[in-house]
């Protein structure tokens, strides 16, 4: 019974303890891969995230929808257009005057100047598009908004991240905050910075977005996960981003 | 057409051994996997990969379920003469899919 006490107080006090990563601690899940999983990174051609960037730029310059626009159409060559655009998202959409991350802002994008229909989450075409734009960002540093409109997301975003949830009782600051580099089963805890997003999973065998990595975490800890596009997955997505801020990009990024 | 990622050097010294690097987009499918509704997914996987340099088969690969989505093989030749390798995956439907690359000996 000592022990267990004084396991939950030592608990508690790294609980009180943690308050976020200090700036120099923070490292990417790159730095948590084993060299395999670098090197498939590292090597365009065997990074299979790549295949996605391919398909993305075909997709990039076709025409779609009503108005028959393809996005080249409007920003021209992605390779300026797209610079540092996904280091910048989620980003404040002022006419909804909410935050939309950047598969959303694709699919606004279709429905408003394209008029076409919107693509489905983690469908290859939305993952493709979001990957083609999104390695134009690669190298840059994240940099989303911190102007005042954007200020209840990322607070909402950082409630959630630190509150318990789920069948488990564990927030996601618990891990990721306070107990990274340990493990996990077999698996290393990384601190969870979203430098890759979209990210290529051995484990899903498939690309896919941030959002679909943050169900899988609410999954684990037998929480409902948010719907796709759901406001409360944006808003942590934006606290996510703001909490990896001035870290490098590299999507598409290999991840275990 | 699948996407397809292939890479080995353009331009080679007669003799050298050449790494070449192939990455194609497929799902994989086992076959052994059940929907949400609980039916089968029928198998859907490449089965064979080839490559021919110059007409001569240099490397063949019989694929099974267990090789993970999106397949990369690396295998390497003999760069011997000046000419086209051609890479071709087949998969269960019998359909064929094949990308040529010219290579440069000196």
């Amino acid at each position: 019974m000592k022990a267990l006490l004084g396991g939950v107080l030592g608990l508690a006090a790294q609980v009180a303890l943690a308050a976020g990563i200090a700036p120099e601690e923070r490292r990417s899940g790159y730095d948590f891969a084993g060299p395999e999983i670098r090197a498939m990174q590292d090597d365009d051609t065997t990074n299979p995230g790549n295949l996605w960037v391919l398909q993305g730029e075909t997709l990039w310059a076709k025409p779609v929808g009503a108005a028959s626009r393809s996005c080249a159409d409007c920003h021209g060559d992605s390779r300026d257009s797209m610079k540092g655009v996904a280091a910048r998202y989620p980003a404040l959409d002022p006419t909804l005057a909410r935050p939309l991350d950047l598969e959303q802002r694709i699919n606004r994008c279709r429905s408003e100047h394209q008029r076409a229909e919107p693509l489905a989450w983690e469908s290859d075409d939305l993952l493709a598009l979001t990957a083609f734009v999104a390695r134009q960002s690669r190298g840059l540093p994240i940099a989303v908004s911190t102007g005042p409109e954007l200020r209840p997301f990322a607070e909402l975003g950082r409630e959630l991240f630190e509150g318990r949830e789920g069948q488990l009782n564990l927030s996601c600051s618990q891990c990721h905050d306070d107990n990274w580099g340990k493990r996990l089963a077999g698996n290393v805890i990384p601190q969870g910075h979203p430098t890759g997003y979209p990210v290529y999973r051995l484990e899903w065998q498939s690309l896919g977005s941030l959002q679909r990595r943050l169900r899988n975490c609410m999954t684990g800890v037998r929480a409902e996960p948010f719907d796709y596009g759901a406001p409360e997955a944006v808003a942590i997505e934006l606290y996510l981003m703001e909490r990896a801020r001035g870290m490098s990009m590299a999507p598409p990024a290999v991840r275990p | 057409m699948a996407r397809v990622l292939i890479n080995f050097p353009q331009r080679a010294k007669r003799g050298d051994i050449i790494e070449i690097k192939t990455l194609i987009q497929h799902p994989m499918e086992t076959g052994y996997r059940l929907d949400n509704k609980g039916a089968t997914i029928p198998r859907e996987i490449i089965n064979l990969f080839a490559c021919t340099y110059n007409g001569d088969e240099v490397f063949r690969a019989e694929l099974f379920p267990a090789i993970s989505a999106n397949p990369f093989i690396a295998f390497s030749t003999v760069a011997a003469e000046s000419g086209e390798l051609v890479f071709s995956w087949t998969d269960d439907r019998g359909q064929t899919q094949t990308e040529t690359r010219q290579i440069i000996v000196e």
